[in-house]
């Protein structure tokens, strides 16, 4: 597909521009990274607890996690293993780029993805439900490759 | 409530069989039939009365000008300049003089008159044909004072429908998200408003996220999506009562409802288990079926006028494409191959057409296919935009757009924008605020 180019590029041109701004501050870290199209920085993340952080990232269209997602949702699973009294809400979401009704399933079946690699690590499906925002909730407004990649996401968060 | 008022009582004359002058609209219309609208007159006794019940200076004059207004933004006709008109308004009704009106190149005339009596108020008008000398059309309403603004519209659908042959789209209504704040936090609220714009009003308060709105093609309900307690879920509206209720008692996120054309089931997707399928729900004894079981994303069902049909969106080939189905969910077959992502099919109101949106290269489209996938037509092109809804004449699509506010692409804006089904006449349609997910009410008169 030619996205997969364009993203490609993009990333290329991001990358370089991380260089860049590095070499000019020195302080920019590793945030703001694409790889792949899936976002691999820390920019919005939030704990859970330390060292658990509350969401995962997609590739555009795409529901499977990815390997640094399993690593995420294995800390969630056993930070809800410690903590059993501990519900939680997978938040599910996507891009601007798509329609507003097929988002809303992407979201669904994103949080879903979240929700069943919990499972196999011994997490209740009682203790899981999940909800779909669609394109509705961005975290960053902007309108980029990179806005993108961290809009689409499944974020866990507790729900008592 | 207000429409039940609403009745014509006289029928002054039968239209004639002739019609001399005609308007095709099956074209882009670059040259658009010259038309002159009349104030229409008003006596001294009825204008002070309708000022004291409306605060109108001039009834006749203002629904004239909604009259000329609806003509002018259909983009078949223009409405001449009113300084060029020669003849007084009550003697152009009685007996128009035909080479005045020549003279300003005017081909069709509309004027007419307004009378309070008993408390109501009382329209009449002619349609004129000036180059044959000839009054085409003659009618009365009587109605409240308060439904003037639809008089104004009732007209236009007349006199269009006289000219061009179709039914009218003016005497019609849009239910519509009025949106508002960051993206990040968008407060949505459930609004409705007339056709042009006006009688807005805001039928939620903006505490929960509302979604897709659309209107019944049969009467005044309406169903849409509400986050009401973050539990997403299909909602039935009465506008006239404001009763609603959820549909269905489902065990998840139900989405993307549509009405069935005969206004008696809601056709939506449920999702379960990161699986999104097609159901049924029947208004009158609650039946659910399912309709669609496919491991892919199912979604965004629209009924032929027929109710025969479905079109719907889905990813079973991989990305989101367009698929036509029996209305039980059998004879499933795809019909969008073109290049780029397809979604938000709409069936046209004529039968004909499946209206969509395409993603391609970054780029939204509006178009337009034949139900077989034949044809497809790109009517227009942007950054972002989406969600086409057909006028009950399936002339004309409304949609929303999305623009950034600056060069620089940063804020944005959302507005509605409707646009011939030829491609020509893309016009913004004013709302007080943002907004987006339009959905076009069928006629209010019939």
């Amino acid at each position: 597909m030619n996205l997969s180019k364009i993203l490609k590029n993009a990333f290329l041109i991001i990358l370089a521009s991380l260089v860049l701004t590095a070499c000019a501050t020195k302080k920019t870290s590793t945030t703001g990274q694409i790889q792949g199209d899936v976002y691999t920085g820390t920019d919005s993340i939030e704990y859970l607890a330390s060292g658990v952080p509350d969401r995962v990232f997609f590739a555009t269209n795409e529901t499977v996690l990815t390997t640094a997602s399993r690593e995420t949702l294995r800390k969630q699973a056993g930070w809800l293993r410690k903590n059993s009294d501990i519900n939680v809400v997978l938040e599910g979401h996507a891009d601007e780029r798509g329609t507003r009704e097929y988002n809303l399933a992407l979201g669904e079946r994103r949080a879903n993805s979240a929700k069943d690699y919990l499972m196999t690590y011994g997490i209740s499906s009682d203790r899981i439900s999940v909800l779909s925002y669609g394109k509705e909730r961005p975290v960053d407004s902007g309108s980029s490759p990179l806005a993108w990649s961290k809009n689409r996401r499944s974020v866990t968060v507790k729900a008592n | 409530m207000l429409f039940r008022y609403l009745f014509i009582l006289l029928f002054l004359l039968p239209i004639k069989a002739f019609a001399l002058i005609e308007v095709d609209i099956t074209r882009g219309n670059l040259n658009p039939l010259p038309v002159a609208v009349s104030p229409l007159s008003i006596d001294n006794e009825s204008k002070k009365n309708f000022k004291k019940i409306l605060k109108k200076e001039n009834l006749g004059s203002e629904i004239s000008r909604i009259v000329e207004n609806n003509l002018k933004q259909s983009g078949l006709f223009n409405p001449l300049d009113k300084e060029a008109f020669l003849q007084e308004p009550d003697i152009a009704n009685l007996k128009p003089r035909f080479e005045d009106w020549n003279l300003i190149k005017a081909q069709a005339l509309v004027t007419g008159k307004v009378t309070f009596i008993d408390e109501k108020l009382r329209v009449e008008f002619r349609l004129w044909d000036v180059l044959a000398g000839k009054e085409m059309m003659a009618l009365a309403f009587t109605t409240v004072p308060s439904n003037w603004r639809r008089v104004g519209h009732i007209i236009t659908d007349k006199v269009y429908e006289r000219l061009t042959g179709e039914e009218g789209y003016f005497d019609t209504r849009i239910i519509y998200i009025a949106e508002e704040g960051p993206k990040t936090n968008r407060i949505k609220k459930l609004a409705i408003m007339d056709q042009d714009g006006f009688n807005n009003k805001f039928l939620t308060l903006g505490n929960e996220l509302v979604l897709t709105p659309r209107f019944s093609p049969t009467n005044q309900m309406v169903t849409y999506l509400s986050y009401f307690r973050n539990l997403p879920r299909v909602y039935l509206l009465d506008i006239e009562t404001g009763m609603q209720e959820v549909v269905g008692d489902f065990p998840g996120m139900t989405f993307a409802p549509r009405f069935s054309p005969d206004g008696k089931k809601i056709i939506m997707s449920f999702a379960k288990d990161g699986n999104s399928d097609i159901y049924t729900m029947d208004l009158e004894n609650r039946i659910v079926e399912r309709i669609t079981n496919h491991p892919s994303i199912d979604t965004s069902p629209s009924y032929s006028p027929d109710g025969k049909r479905i079109t719907f969106n889905s990813d079973r080939s991989g990305y989101q494409q367009i698929y036509v189905m029996d209305n039980n969910g059998k004879n499933v077959k795809r019909i969008s191959f073109g290049n780029g992502l397809y979604g938000t099919p709409v069936w046209s109101p004529r039968g004909d057409l499946i209206a969509f949106t395409k993603l391609h290269k970054g780029k939204f489209y509006i178009g337009v296919m034949r139900t077989d996938g034949s044809g497809e037509r790109l009517l227009t092109e942007n950054f972002y935009q989406e969600a086409p809804s057909w006028s009950p004449n399936g002339r004309v699509l409304i949609f929303y757009r999305e623009t950034k506010t600056n060069s620089k692409g940063e804020g944005f804006s959302a507005k509605l924008w409707s646009i011939d089904l030829t491609g020509y006449n893309e016009k913004m349609v004013k709302t007080e605020t943002d907004a987006s997910d339009p959905s076009w009410s069928s006629l209010l008169s019939n």
